[in-house]
């Protein structure tokens, strides 16, 4: 296996500095109480744990955890972290 | 290099990606039926849909040398009518026997309601019925652990489908080793964005084996690229793995699954 820090550093580094620009962008227009970012707080401490699954435990983290379907669909799309019911 | 692209859908390609995709490599293209962007109204229009999957588009990857196959269904977005979705799924059977389609697909969930379960069973009911072979569609993003469990759950109360003619597609870490671990195929989708980074595609090899598992680009008309299977074949040589390697992940897993219909020949 060739050094996986030689191929593939620059990239994560620019992955990160992404996050890390997205939050400040949202955070700079006031828009730090949507779901999502709430949804993204909560997964971004999994990063730093030992755990050798940690882009599993992340996209759990992000998903619906109820187990029953929902009575009807009235939208197609998704959104990338579930809305919470208060 | 040789592959096959086990999932595109190339009514929503030019002829340029064809000619591409050839030239990359491809060896066979394989197009689930699927959303158009829009709801359809009636079912003429799937019908209409029909005939361009099953004569028209294989006509235009002819002209590029490319085996052109299908699977037909109505998809889960347009599930919820399942007026409409009865109608949709009464036009099948006549269809089945048409050169180039292989089975059922890609049914499945959307956002997990009750009349998507409801029509996806009907699906099912069809592909037991028929001896079909089945392609699966899992939900998007926060919807597709959910809609995952549900699916193989709805998939195993019809004992005469066997999990090895059954491939579930769009799998990411946290679903992978619950459709592997009940034997079903899994299907791993490279997107710019959502889904699967080619990266991320080896390393799901790396964690859940390189069996019963196949990669596609699912191009469609959204954000994607008819070309990440080849893409990611070079993040695979970079990684150290060798051609033979390459060959088993890219082109004799989806065979060994698709030839599983014995209409599949490369």
């Amino acid at each position: 296996m060739p050094s996986l820090p030689d191929l593939q550093f620059i990239a994560a580094r620019a992955s990160l500095l992404d996050v890390a620009a997205f939050l400040d962008r949202v955070q700079r227009h006031g828009q730090q109480d949507d779901y999502r970012l709430a949804a993204l707080r909560e997964a971004i401490p999994l990063l730093l744990s030992d755990d050798p699954h940690r882009v599993r435990r992340i996209l759990e983290s992000l998903s619906d955890s109820t187990l029953e379907p929902i009575p009807a669909a009235t939208i197609q799309g998704a959104f990338g972290a579930p809305r919470k019911q208060p | 290099m040789r592959y096959i692209e086990p999932h595109g859908h190339m009514v929503s390609r030019t002829t340029d990606d064809y000619q591409a995709m050839v030239m990359a490599g491809c060896a066979a293209v394989c197009e689930p039926a699927f959303w158009a962007g829009y709801d359809r109204k009636n079912a003429h229009g799937f019908y209409d849909y029909f005939l361009q999957l099953t004569e028209y588009e294989p006509r235009r990857a002819k002209k590029y040398h490319l085996p052109h196959y299908t699977w037909l269904c109505i998809n889960p977005k347009e599930s919820e009518d399942t007026k409409l979705a009865d109608d949709v799924i009464a036009l099948i059977p006549d269809l089945l026997s048409k050169p180039n389609v292989l089975g059922i697909g890609e049914i499945g969930l959307n956002k997990n309601s009750r009349n998507e379960l409801l029509i996806l069973e009907k699906h099912l009911q069809l592909a037991a019925d028929h001896d079909q072979l089945v392609l699966v569609h899992t939900p998007h993003l926060e919807d597709k652990l959910k809609g995952t469990r549900l699916i193989l759950d709805a998939i195993q109360n019809f004992s005469t489908l066997r999990p090895e003619r059954v491939i579930i597609d769009h799998v990411e870490e946290h679903t992978a080793p619950l459709v592997l671990d009940r034997g079903f195929w899994a299907g791993i989708t490279l997107y710019p964005e959502s889904k699967a980074t080619p990266h991320r595609a080896i390393d799901m090899l790396e964690l859940y084996g390189h069996e019963h598992i196949w990669l596609n680009s699912a191009c469609d008309w959204g954000h994607s690229d008819p070309l990440a299977v080849p893409r990611t074949a070079l993040e695979m040589r970079r990684r150290g793995y060798d051609a033979n390697f390459i060959d088993q992940i890219l082109y004799q897993n989806p065979l060994q699954f698709l030839s599983q219909n014995p209409r599949f020949k490369v």
